[in-house]
């Protein structure tokens, strides 16, 4: 135990921090602090506001209420400038915002000096790369460091932004769900830089909500829910409670109807598929009015085995039948075609359109995928997309001025309604939603939930998602995936609240769950 | 553009879970609402209402009319900005020089125009997939050298010379299709590439030489072909004894591909491409034959330009042609501010088109030297777009 050696003042502490965005209070009188050489691990559910707080304590978003105090002192961090000053130091979570393509790997390593102009004002090349290695030795990276920052993959991505930060003599250092695309071998390079970074005494707070991360580096563990921290708990750590915490509901509400739906017959069959070389071979079925969640770490072949259905990529090995008849989709068309429709991740990546394009208003949004049985002649008929949208503003209560409004106008969970209602606006056999409540509040959750579950009766529903507690609130089948093959199942429907609990320590006790998010 | 704009978004505006609370804190309000929205310019977007509901406290209840009507009249100008200076300026010509509006000269300046919005329509439909075709010029110069050898050397009658003229164009169209979407050249790149290549083997078959009546060839022989009469009439005939043939033809292409563009499920598809590709994929949309098909309409349309200038001129002039990509460029971007639609648009830009050609032509009637029109050009399109993306921002 390091921390207990140091002093006792925390050297960082965010206190009552308070932040809304429109209506919704993403964070509520939140405090959490870091000693020297401590890891605070900071656990939460999707939203609970950790990466909100993460940007806060690094000056990116400023608080509306709230203080924030660096070794005692009160400061203001308005700007990620002034946050680096007083040495607080983020690595963001997101790929995007690591470092620089078109910039090679060593002038990355060497950003953070070549911005802020103390690098001098003559560049060479062979300057910036002696600069480059030191900063790369400071964890042990070894890259080639001609190559573009581009090229780089995600891993690859992070730890260069992690040796940066490190090179930047951090006090406090912030890694936002830093192992979300590590494979374990660079997971593990990660761990033992942040043991050596605690050694040396500067507080970390470590973002992520994978339980052996947590177990593996961190002193203490705080758990936020819906913007409020709820625990915070120091060794010896017990991770159920501080799941119980993150979940923070009585886990006997949600068994509700689950009996109720019965089982039909097979929509869609996996028989001994292999997703990836390599990987093993499992089965899975999805029944006529049943819903399957599929959940699992980031990079367990959630996203994969959903594209596969929906014809975006090829299984290894296997047969997958739709039906009961052989089904290997060429792509999205010939799926679509067949009634197997697909909501994809990441609503403004896959789904949406920007606000200036025709048909980015909500009718269009629904339209787009069934444009050519709803327009044969190729006209756009827009009563008829008009019909659907303000079918689907009702039924899922999406709060919009009309059907006409673009959809940067509504919030995100709005948002998220019209993506689901586009796919349920025409008949289908099979319904495939990735992560369909990412970046959702809990109201519009609920609702999502009670549109996924109402059109259970005509057709099959598959969710990938990384959140236990979602995967529990809409199946009737859990299905944990791990190396790219589906692990175990868990129907909700022949047990009571018990197996929920089952499924969810099942998750705590089976050690390997979270950490083999390998790179696909 | 504002699709990842909106994606970090998403971190921001829509990941709590929190239980909407009803919050009732009014104090310090205003720095949290400017604050708060500042992650990322979908907020932007979302933040008019907001802001001006703001603005209006501060004001107070009794002008909050005054500012309707203010933002009413600011709406009506961003729509209307080009018809209103494209009026003023045909007003000011007309004071200065009384034969511009005669019909003659009004036409002659529609002809002139004819090409220039083909031109653009077919760079639109490469700008609604988001792509860009630069080689529209060359392929307009290039058919025009086409057609006259096609019927001076190789003696071919009017309808042979436009199917072939037609034909190559798609072809040129399917090849500039085929090296963005297939060997993935970036498009600006790759149109580039191809608007080199034709402007130098438009030059190879006369040796660099114009191509007219008893032109003597490369071999030493001379060129016993002329223009065909019907397709010099092409260019040259005026229905009703006034109004050029191909005036009406671009006017009814221009009808014909606005509404593909706004009307139809197909003009829906190139536009969502553009807007996001993986999107449109996702929705079942067979992007790359869309991508392709943009290509091959821009490259079709701009070698039917080439027809017009070369039925008009009647000889294949080495130099024909040269500002034809800039002036369709210009009409497609001033396009994006008609009616403040911010995106390229078959209208937009057939009314930029005419915008150009009328300036133009006012100039010229008004003796304004030569040599300063593209600089006139340059400056109504730094206009125009400034109109659009400055003034109008986040607004519709």
């Amino acid at each position: 135990m390091p921390a207990a050696s140091q002093d006792d003042i925390p050297s960082f502490h965010l206190v009552d921090i308070t932040k809304e965005y429109g209506t919704i209070r993403v964070l509520d009188q939140a405090r959490i602090s870091v000693r020297r050489g401590e890891v605070v691990a900071l656990m939460g559910a999707n939203g609970a506001g950790k990466s909100t707080l993460a940007k806060i304590a690094a000056g990116v978003v400023e608080p509306d209420h709230g203080r924030v105090f660096v070794g005692g002192k009160e400061v203001r961090l308005n700007s990620p400038r002034v946050a680096r000053q007083h040495g607080i130091v983020i690595v963001h979570q997101s790929t995007n915002e690591l470092g620089a393509p078109g910039l090679s790997v060593a002038e990355n390593l060497v950003l953070d000096d070549l911005c802020a102009g103390t690098f001098g004002a003559v560049t060479g090349k062979r300057k910036i790369e002696q600069r480059a290695k030191t900063v790369a030795a400071g964890i042990g990276l070894e890259l080639d460091l001609e190559q573009d920052f581009g090229e780089l993959g995600p891993a690859h991505r992070q730890l260069v932004a992690i040796a940066r930060a490190v090179a930047a003599k951090a006090a406090i250092l912030i890694l936002d769900e830093p192992t979300a695309s590590l494979s374990a071998a660079e997971a593990a390079r990660l761990f033992s830089v942040v043991d050596r970074l605690r050694s040396l005494g500067v507080g970390i707070l470590y973002i992520s909500h994978r339980l052996e991360d947590i177990r593996r580096v961190a002193d203490r563990i705080v758990v936020l829910r819906n913007g409020q921290i709820v625990a915070n708990q120091v060794r010896p750590l017990d991770l159920t409670v501080a799941i119980k915490a993150m979940i923070g509901r009585d886990l006997h509400s949600i068994s509700r109807e689950h009996n109720v739906s019965a089982s039909g017959n097979p929509v869609l069959t996996l028989s001994r598929v292999r997703l990836v070389p390599g990987a093993s071979k499992f089965d899975l079925a999805v029944a006529l009015g049943e819903v399957l969640a599929i959940t699992g770490a980031l990079g367990s072949g959630k996203s994969r085995l959903l594209g596969a259905v929906f014809g975006l990529t090829q299984i290894a090995e296997g047969e997958i039948r739709l039906l009961n008849r052989p089904w290997r989709p060429r792509g999205p068309q010939e799926a679509i075609a067949a009634g197997v429709f697909m909501a994809g991740e990441d609503r403004w990546r896959s789904s949406l359109l920007p606000p200036i394009t025709p048909g980015a208003d909500i009718a269009g949004t629904i339209a787009l995928p069934h444009r050519r049985r709803w327009f044969p002649f190729g006209f756009v008929d827009q009563s008829r997309e008009q019909v659907a949208a303000e079918q689907a503003i009702r039924t899922l209560g999406i709060r919009c001025r009309s059907g006409r409004d673009t959809l940067n106008l509504l919030s995100g969970g709005n948002q998220q309604k019209v993506v689901i209602a586009r796919w349920q606006a025409a008949p289908y056999q099979l319904l495939l939603l990735d992560e369909p409540f990412q970046g959702v509040d809990v109201g519009a959750r609920r609702d999502l939930i009670w549109a996924i579950r109402e059109a259970r009766p005509n057709s099959a529903t598959l969710v990938a998602t990384s959140d236990v507690e979602e995967a529990l609130e809409v199946a009737d089948v859990v299905a944990v995936m791990r190396n790219h093959a589906v692990a175990r199942l868990y129907d909700l429907r022949t047990g009571d609240a018990a197996s929920f609990l089952t499924a969810i320590s099942a998750v705590e006790r089976d050690e390997t769950w979270e950490s083999d998010g390998g790179l696909v | 553009m504002s699709g990842e704009a909106n994606v970090e978004n998403k971190g921001g505006i829509a990941s709590p879970q929190s239980v909407v609370r009803e919050s009732l804190q009014t104090t310090s309000k205003v720095s949290g609402v400017i604050k708060g929205t500042d992650p990322s310019p979908a907020c932007e977007d979302a933040r008019p209402p907001r802001s001006s509901g703001q603005a209006s406290q501060f004001i107070g209840r009794a002008s909050a009319d005054g500012i309707w009507i203010r933002s009413f009249f600011g709406q009506f100008l961003r729509q209307y900005a080009i018809f209103l200076i494209l009026a003023v300026l045909i007003l000011f010509f007309q004071v200065r020089e009384p034969a511009f509006l005669r019909i003659n000269n009004l036409f002659s300046v529609l002809q002139s125009v004819a090409v220039v919005a083909l031109l653009g329509i077919g760079v639109t439909v490469t700008l609604a997939v988001d792509g860009f075709d630069l080689s529209v010029g060359s392929i307009a110069a290039f058919t025009l050298m086409l057609t006259s050898y096609a019927m001076v050397v190789l003696q071919f009658n009017a309808a042979e010379t436009v199917a072939l003229a037609l034909f190559t164009g798609a072809m040129i169209g399917l090849v500039n299709g085929l090296l963005i979407v297939g060997l993935r050249i970036p498009d600006l790149l790759a149109t580039l590439g191809t608007m080199f290549l034709l402007a130098g083997l438009q030059l190879i078959p006369s040796a660099g030489r114009s191509i007219t009546v008893g032109l003597n060839l490369p071999d030493g022989s001379v060129a016993n072909g002329s223009f065909d009469p019907a397709f010099l009439a092409l260019g040259r005939y005026k229905l009703w004894g006034s109004v050029p043939l191909p005036v009406v033809v671009v006017a009814l292409l221009t009808i014909v591909f606005w509404f593909l563009m706004e009307r139809t499920r197909w003009g829906r598809v190139f536009y969502a491409v553009g807007g996001n590709e993986t999107a449109a994929y996702l929705a079942g949309a067979s992007v790359k034959r869309y991508r392709i098909l943009a290509y091959v309409i821009s490259a079709t349309l701009a070698s039917l330009g080439g027809v017009f200038v070369s039925a008009r001129v009647g000889r294949g002039d080495v130099f024909a042609g040269s500002s034809l990509l800039l002036d369709s460029v210009a009409a497609a971007l001033i396009g994006f501010a008609v009616l403040n639609q911010r995106r390229a648009n078959v209208i937009g830009t057939a009314v930029g088109a005419v915008f150009v050609g009328i300036v133009l032509n006012g100039l010229t009637m008004l003796n304004v030297p030569y040599y300063t029109q593209d600089f006139v050009k340059g400056l109504v399109l730094v206009g125009a777009l400034a109109l659009t993306f400055g003034i109008g921002r986040g607004r519709r």
